[in-house]
C-alpha cells in the first residue's frame, strides 16, 4: 500500500478542501443575499408592528408623562393613610398644567380603566385646580371627597410606573386589591376568560366538524381515478378561492329567518310559518359558516397525505383475512395521522383567530375573543387592553404553529 | 363509477352510504356558492327566492342589482381601489417572495427552518393581531390612511403564499439542469433566464395569483388602517352587510365568484403546463 503522496488539488493548484469550502461559502452568501430583502421587508412592516403591539400591552405612559410632579412626589409615600401634603401640591400643579396643555383627559381615561369615576374625578378637579389654595390636602378633599380616599392614591401610585401588568390582569378578568394583591374579579364582571374558553371550544368543534366532513371526501378524492378526482377537486377548490365575504353573505342569505333554508322548511311543512328557526346571528350561524369556510383547509392536507398511501397495504390486510373495518382501523387510519394532524392544527389555528365571520353572523352568543380585540381597538379605544388580549391570543397561536412546524414541517404546506 | 365486483352486499351498502355522504358534503361545499347566483337576479329586494322566480316567470328576474352596482360611484371607486392595491401588493410580494424562495431552496441556506417559519408567519398570525399591530406602528410613521400603508400591509400578507408555492416548485427542480447549462458554457445569469425561470414560472404565477386574491379579499387590515379614500370592495361589502343589506351585494358576490372561477381555471392550466414541462403525464 502506498501512502497518499499529495492532497488532491483543483486545476489551479488549490487544495480541493479549500476550494470546496470557498465555493460553499459563496453559495451560502448568495442564498442569504436572496432571502435578505424579504427578511428586512418583513422585519420592518410585520415584525415591528407586532412588537409595537406587544409593547402597547405593557406600556403605561399616561401618568408618568402627564403628571410628572405627582409621579416623583408619590414615590416616597409608604402607602399608609393619606399621602403627605407635598403629593397633594404636586397633583394640583399637574392638574393645572394638564388643563392648560389640554391633555389631562388622557390621565382621566387611564384612571377610569382602574376605577369607575376616575375620568370625572380628574376632569372636574382639573377645572377647579387653579382656584385651590394651600394647604392643598384640605382644599382637594373639600373639592371632591374621593381625594380623601387612600385607595385612589394607592392606584395612582401603582400606575405611576412606565410599565404595567394591569392590562393583562384585565384581559384575564383579574384586578389588584388596594393592597396590591391580585384577585379574580366577581363573576358578573368577568367576560374575557369565558370568551377565551368559548373561542377554544367552538374552534375545537369546528375542527372536529371539518374532520368528520372532510375525511371521507379526501379519501374519495385520493382513491378515485384522476379523471374524476380532478373534476371533484374543483368543487373543493372553488370555495377555497371564493371571497370570504361572498361565502359569509351566502350563508346569511340561506340561514336567515326569511332565507332560503327557512322558506324551504316551511314549504315542505317541517316548521310553521310563524315558528321559523333562528339559525343565524348566534352560535349555530358561526359554526355552520366557519365549517364551510375552513373545510378546504382540512381536505387539502388530508388529500395530499392519502394520495401517498399505497392501496397495496389495504389489499394485503384484506388478503390476510382482516375484516374491512378492522383493516381500515389498523392499517389505513394510522397512516393518515399526519394528515389529520396537519389539517387539524391548521383549521384550529385559523379558527381561533377568525374575526370577520363571527362578527357578521355570530350575533351575541357566537362571538369570538377577536371581536373584543376589535371592539377595544375601534369603539372603547382601550388600546392597552386590546393589545393584551391580542398578545395572549398570539401566544396561543404561536405555540400551535411551533407544534405544527415540529410535527409536520411548514415545508409540506401546499395549495391546490 | 361501478362497485368493485368482489363487494359483498354488506359492503355495497357501506360504499353507497359513503358515496351519498360525500355527495352531501360536496353539496354543502358548492351549494351556497351556486345559490347566490340566481338570487342576484331577483327582481325584488329580498334575499330569498320569490314565487315568480320559482315558477320561472321572467318578471321575477331582473338585472337591477347589477345596474345598481355599475351605476354606483361608491362601488366603482371601490373596485378601482381594490385593483390598484391588489396589483401593487402582488408585485411587491411576488418579487420579494420569489427571490427569498430561490434562496430558501438552496442547500446552503443557514437557519433554513427558522427563516422559513418567519416568512410563513404572516399567514398564521391572526389577521386581527396583524391589523392592530400595523395600526399602531403605521400611525407612528404616517402610513395609516394612505395607499402606501395598505399596499405594504397586503404585500406582507401575500408573501407567504408566494414563498410556499415557489419553494414547492423548486423542491421538484432538477438541479442537474443548471449544472448541465453551466457545463455547456452558459453564464449563471443566462442559466437563470433560460433554464430556471421557465421552469419555475408556473409556481411564480400561481403564487402571484394567491397574493392577488389575498389582497383582493382582505377586510380586517383595511378596516383598521385605511381611510375613506381607500375603501375596497370587501370593505364596501362589509359595510353593506352590517348596515343596509341590499341584493346589490349578491350581484357583487356573483361577480366575485366569476372572478374566482377565472383565477382557478388559470391556476389549473398552469399546473398542467408545469406537469408537461417536467415530463410528468397529465392526469
Amino acid at each position: 500500500m502506498t501512502s497518499i503522496a499529495a492532497p488532491l488539488t483543483t486545476a489551479d493548484g488549490q487544495p480541493l478542501k479549500v476550494s470546496l469550502r470557498r465555493a460553499q461559502r459563496r453559495s451560502r452568501l448568495r442564498a442569504v443575499a436572496l432571502v435578505l430583502p424579504l427578511f428586512l421587508f418583513l422585519v420592518i412592516s410585520f415584525l415591528m408592528p407586532i412588537a409595537e403591539m406587544l409593547l402597547r400591552s405593557v406600556e403605561n405612559p399616561e401618568i408618568v408623562e402627564l403628571m410628572p410632579r405627582t409621579t416623583e412626589a408619590i414615590q416616597d409615600w409608604d402607602g399608609q393613610g393619606l399621602p403627605p401634603e407635598a403629593v397633594f401640591q404636586a397633583a394640583r400643579e399637574d392638574l393645572v398644567a394638564g388643563r392648560l396643555a389640554r391633555n389631562i383627559g388622557t390621565v382621566g381615561s387611564r384612571l377610569n380603566y382602574e376605577f369607575s369615576g376616575g375620568r370625572s374625578l380628574i376632569t372636574r378637579s382639573s377645572r377647579q385646580a387653579a382656584r385651590w389654595e394651600a394647604p392643598f390636602k384640605d382644599a382637594m378633599i373639600a373639592a371632591d371627597r374621593r381625594w380623601g380616599d387612600p385607595e385612589v392614591w394607592q392606584i395612582i401610585q401603582r400606575e405611576a410606573e412606565p410599565y404595567t401588568l394591569s392590562y393583562y390582569l384585565a384581559a384575564l378578568d383579574m384586578a389588584y386589591t388596594p393592597d396590591g394583591e391580585i384577585v379574580k374579579k366577581p363573576a358578573q364582571q368577568s367576560i374575557y376568560v369565558d370568551l377565551f374558553w368559548r373561542t377554544i371550544w367552538m374552534s375545537m368543534l369546528i375542527t372536529a366538524l371539518t374532520l368528520v366532513l372532510g375525511y371521507p371526501v379526501a379519501y374519495l378524492l385520493a382513491t378515485l381515478p384522476l379523471r374524476y378526482s380532478n373534476l371533484l377537486m374543483i368543487l373543493v377548490l372553488l370555495p377555497f378561492w371564493t371571497s370570504l365575504l361572498v361565502r359569509t353573505t351566502t350563508w346569511i342569505a340561506i340561514l336567515q329567518t326569511q332565507g332560503v333554508l327557512n322558506d324551504m322548511l316551511v314549504w315542505v311543512g317541517l316548521i310553521g310559518n310563524q315558528s321559523r328557526a333562528q339559525m343565524i346571528y348566534n352560535q349555530t350561524g358561526t359554526i355552520v359558516a366557519m365549517t364551510h369556510i375552513l373545510l378546504p383547509f382540512m381536505i387539502l392536507p388530508l388529500y395530499s397525505v392519502m394520495k401517498t398511501i399505497s392501496p397495496a397495504y389495504m389489499r394485503a390486510a384484506r388478503s390476510l383475512g382482516a375484516p374491512p373495518f378492522i383493516a381500515y382501523l389498523r392499517i389505513y387510519l394510522p397512516q393518515t395521522a399526519p394528515g389529520i394532524g396537519a389539517g387539524g392544527i391548521l383549521v384550529f389555528i385559523l379558527s381561533i383567530g377568525y374575526y370577520i365571520t363571527p362578527a357578521l353572523v355570530g350575533g351575541e352568543s357566537g362571538r369570538f375573543i377577536t371581536n373584543f380585540v376589535a371592539y377595544h381597538m375601534q369603539v372603547s379605544l382601550n388600546w392597552g387592553l386590546a393589545a393584551a388580549i391580542g398578545t395572549i391570543l398570539l401566544g396561543a397561536v404561536l405555540i400551535l404553529y411551533w407544534l405544527y412546524n415540529r410535527l409536520i414541517g411548514i415545508d409540506s404546506l401546499k395549495f391546490g | 363509477m361501478a362497485m368493485p365486483p368482489y363487494a359483498t352486499p354488506g359492503e355495497k351498502v357501506v360504499i353507497t352510504a359513503f358515496r351519498l355522504f360525500c355527495a352531501a358534503v360536496f353539496l354543502f361545499l358548492i351549494g351556497p356558492i351556486l345559490v347566490i347566483i340566481p338570487l342576484s337576479f331577483n327582481a325584488e329586494p329580498y334575499f330569498t327566492f320569490t314565487k315568480d322566480m320559482l315558477s320561472f316567470n321572467p318578471d321575477g328576474y331582473s338585472l337591477r342589482w347589477y345596474q345598481d352596482f355599475f351605476t354606483s360611484s361608491d362601488w366603482l371607486r371601490s373596485i378601482q381601489n381594490s385593483f390598484i392595491i391588489a396589483i401593487a401588493a402582488t408585485i411587491v410580494s411576488t418579487v420579494l417572495g420569489t427571490l427569498a424562495a430561490l434562496g430558501l431552496s438552496s442547500r446552503f441556506m443557514p437557519y433554513r427552518a427558522a427563516v422559513m417559519g418567519l416568512m410563513i408567519s404572516p399567514m398564521v398570525v391572526p389577521l386581527i393581531i396583524s391589523a392592530a399591530g400595523m395600526f399602531f406602528f403605521y400611525s407612528k410613521t404616517g402610513l395609516v390612511q394612505s395607499y402606501a400603508g395598505v399596499i405594504l400591509a397586503h404585500a406582507v400578507l401575500g408573501t407567504p403564499f408566494v414563498v410556499i408555492t415557489v419553494t414547492s416548485t423548486l423542491m421538484g427542480f432538477d438541479h442537474s439542469l443548471t449544472r448541465a447549462a453551466a457545463s455547456l458554457g452558459a453564464s449563471p445569469i443566462r442559466t437563470f433566464f433560460k433554464v430556471v425561470l421557465p421552469l419555475v414560472t408556473p409556481g411564480v404565477v400561481s403564487g402571484a395569483l394567491f397574493a392577488f386574491i389575498t389582497s383582493f379579499d382582505e377586510v380586517v387590515v383595511v378596516l383598521f388602517i385605511s381611510g375613506p379614500e381607500q375603501r375596497t370592495v370587501p370593505i364596501q361589502m362589509w359595510a353593506g352587510i352590517r348596515e343596509q343589506i341590499s341584493p346589490t351585494i349578491l350581484a357583487v358576490a356573483t361577480l366575485l365568484v366569476v372572478l374566482s372561477i377565472l383565477l382557478l381555471t388559470t391556476l389549473e392550466l398552469l399546473r398542467r403546463r408545469s406537469e408537461r414541462l417536467r415530463g410528468m403525464s397529465p392526469g
